[in-house]
């Protein structure tokens, strides 16, 4: 009876191993693209955007023009001696004189880019790449970039960028954090696909 | 209003003030070290430069509530520090000075600098003391003084 049986038997046993171990992706593709849009419409705001520059000097304000006092990257993207960041960006918002502020104020690193050397933003194809080049990226997954995005405090600065010295509030992104980090879970989850294309 | 208390050149020092005061106005109003200079209030010209934990920083746009317990140098206390020394007397040997607005900002810039890159190349100079103005146009002068202190320093080590 059992002998008739077993080739029945192994093949529930193989699909219930089956169904405990593989992971099948619960957001299609086509979703997946859909919330990296959400993502790459922050990451091109200019409040995350102006410190990813491929130049040699940080960008500043909605226009993003280049940051006065002729501030340059420096090394290591902290600036230079006697012309840190951190010789007017402290550990947080500095209101009464409009100088933003946040813990371990620095440029992205070059590897980080988002935009080419005249300035322009890069295509969402070429931002996704980069993003999900772990030799560009410090070696972050996908739950790494999805960590960094719900947690890294210059990522949360965004959200809160303080007052311009003119006393308004400055520009947050288009979408709300929690929505952001949504959209990068939903991105994640699909297996970080990027837009095809340049 | 609240309380700080301050190291400022080696002494703890006691201020009353609001908390979103510059630290340039502490220096200046408070505690009356107004060898720190007033420029233009928005971090583009260096006239006020001190160091907060060794880091050159416009004392004009930080608020005296985030300083902590960083220690605060001056131009008056930059005597008693060998690079500073080293620098002063490098200005005074090239005559750097002309009407001395910027000054004070311009060695704290310098000696910031030296600090971190004892031998430092023209472009160092040129991007480390890139935001620090002098309408009197010294910054040849201000150049090869950088470049003399950076000899007297070798020549010391």
């Amino acid at each position: 009876m059992f002998a008739s049986i077993r080739p029945l038997f192994v093949l529930v046993l193989f699909a219930i191993t089956v169904s405990l171990t593989a992971k099948p992706a619960r957001v299609n593709t086509a979703s997946g693209l859909a919330a990296w849009d959400q993502v790459y419409s922050v990451l091109v705001s200019p409040r995350c955007i102006n410190c990813h520059t491929a130049t040699n000097y940080p960008q500043q304000g909605d226009d993003r023009h280049r940051h006065f006092a002729n501030v340059v990257r420096g090394p290591d993207g902290f600036g230079v001696p006697g012309l840190n960041c951190i010789s007017c960006h402290q550990e947080s918002n500095a209101d009464s004189t409009g100088v933003p502020g946040g813990l371990n104020w620095h440029l992205a690193p070059l590897s980080m880019q988002w935009q080419d050397v005249n300035d322009r933003p890069l295509s969402s194809a070429a931002v996704c790449r980069a993003v999900t080049d772990r030799s560009k990226n410090e070696n972050m997954d996908g739950p790494a970039l999805l960590k960094h995005h719900a947690e890294a405090f210059l990522v949360l600065w965004a959200w809160n960028p303080g007052r311009r010295p003119d006393g308004t509030m400055r520009t947050l992104p288009p979408i709300s954090h929690d929505e952001f980090v949504a959209a990068t879970r939903t991105w994640v989850e699909a297996g970080t696909p990027c837009p095809k294309g340049r | 209003m609240a309380k700080y208390r301050l190291t400022v050149n080696g002494s703890e020092k006691t201020v009353d003030v609001d908390p979103s005061t510059p630290l340039l106005w502490v220096l200046r109003e408070e505690l009356k070290m107004t060898g720190t200079k007033y420029g233009c209030g928005i971090s583009a010209c260096g006239a006020c430069t001190v160091h907060v934990d060794g880091v050159a920083t416009r004392s004009c746009v930080v608020p005296v509530s985030l300083i902590g317990k960083r220690e605060i140098v001056t131009i008056e206390g930059v005597a008693s520090d060998p690079v500073g020394r080293v620098v002063q007397s490098a200005w005074v040997e090239k005559d750097v000075v002309q009407c001395g607005y910027c000054q004070s900002g311009q060695i704290m810039s310098a000696v910031a600098l030296l600090k971190a890159t004892p031998n430092p190349t023209d472009t160092n100079i040129e991007e480390s003391m890139g935001g620090n103005l002098c309408r009197c146009a010294t910054y040849v002068r201000i150049r090869e003084a950088i470049a003399s202190a950076s000899r007297q320093i070798k020549g010391a080590a």
